[in-house]
């Protein structure tokens, strides 16, 4: 089991994979930072030597905003765009898309589950 | 595909140049109405009013630090939407 960047314990898989479950890297970042630790990423995290892990931990921690910190990023510049009232931020309060997706239909990631329809006309 | 930087960021020129006015005598709080959503704001408008056209009628703006880098229009509505009547509020007017 190893443990980089707080609480992420990927193991039996490539090390490349295995890193994306951090959040906040993905295919292209973790090869990025293995191609700089100088790591093999077809090698799988247990056998990867105490060295090698303590310098992906170290690049990690150095270069790469993960996990909580950019969390915490995030909500930041969605705090902004709400205070500022800009249409962005009262899309955001209104909790529907942002981007100018339609929202006659569709939109259900941001909305969430329809209401039930009116079934009492009476 | 963002704008060139060699253009800088738009702003209406005659807009700009009111902003520069304004700024001169700070204390006499003017309101600068503008049609011009399309600029950017800038350095130079934070700390002034400017109303901003949505259509209909100018929608004052205070213009923060926090502002710049946004266009002006996207502070000024151009939708007004109220929501849907609730279940509720239906039940209440049929009666």
């Amino acid at each position: 089991m190893a443990r980089i960047a707080g609480v992420e314990i990927p193991d039996n898989k490539r090390v490349e994979i295995s890193l994306t479950y951090i959040f906040g890297i993905g295919r292209s970042k973790s090869q990025k930072i293995l191609e700089q630790a100088k790591v093999d990423k077809n090698k799988r995290v247990k056998e990867l030597k105490a060295e090698e892990l303590n310098t992906i931990r170290m690049i990690i921690e150095k270069e790469e905003k993960v996990e909580g910190d950019l969390r915490k990023e995030i909500q930041m510049s969605i705090k902004r765009l709400m205070e500022i009232n800009c249409y962005r931020g009262l899309r955001h309060r209104m909790g529907l898309p942002v981007r100018g997706q339609r929202t006659k239909t569709n939109a259900r990631t941001r909305k969430g589950p329809r209401g039930s329809l009116i079934k009492n006309k009476k | 595909m963002g704008r060139s930087l060699k253009k800088g960021p738009f702003v209406e020129e005659r807009l700009i140049g009111r902003v520069l006015e304004a700024r001169k005598d700070i204390k006499r709080k003017s309101v600068l109405k503008t049609w011009s959503r399309a600029s950017t704001v800038v350095p130079e408008m934070v700390g002034l009013t400017i109303a901003v056209h949505n259509g209909k009628k100018f929608i004052p703006v205070f213009v923060t630090e926090n502002m710049v880098g946004h266009k002006l229009g996207e502070f000024s509505p151009t939708r007004t939407y109220k929501g849907h009547t609730s279940k509720t509020e239906k039940v209440a007017t049929r009666k």
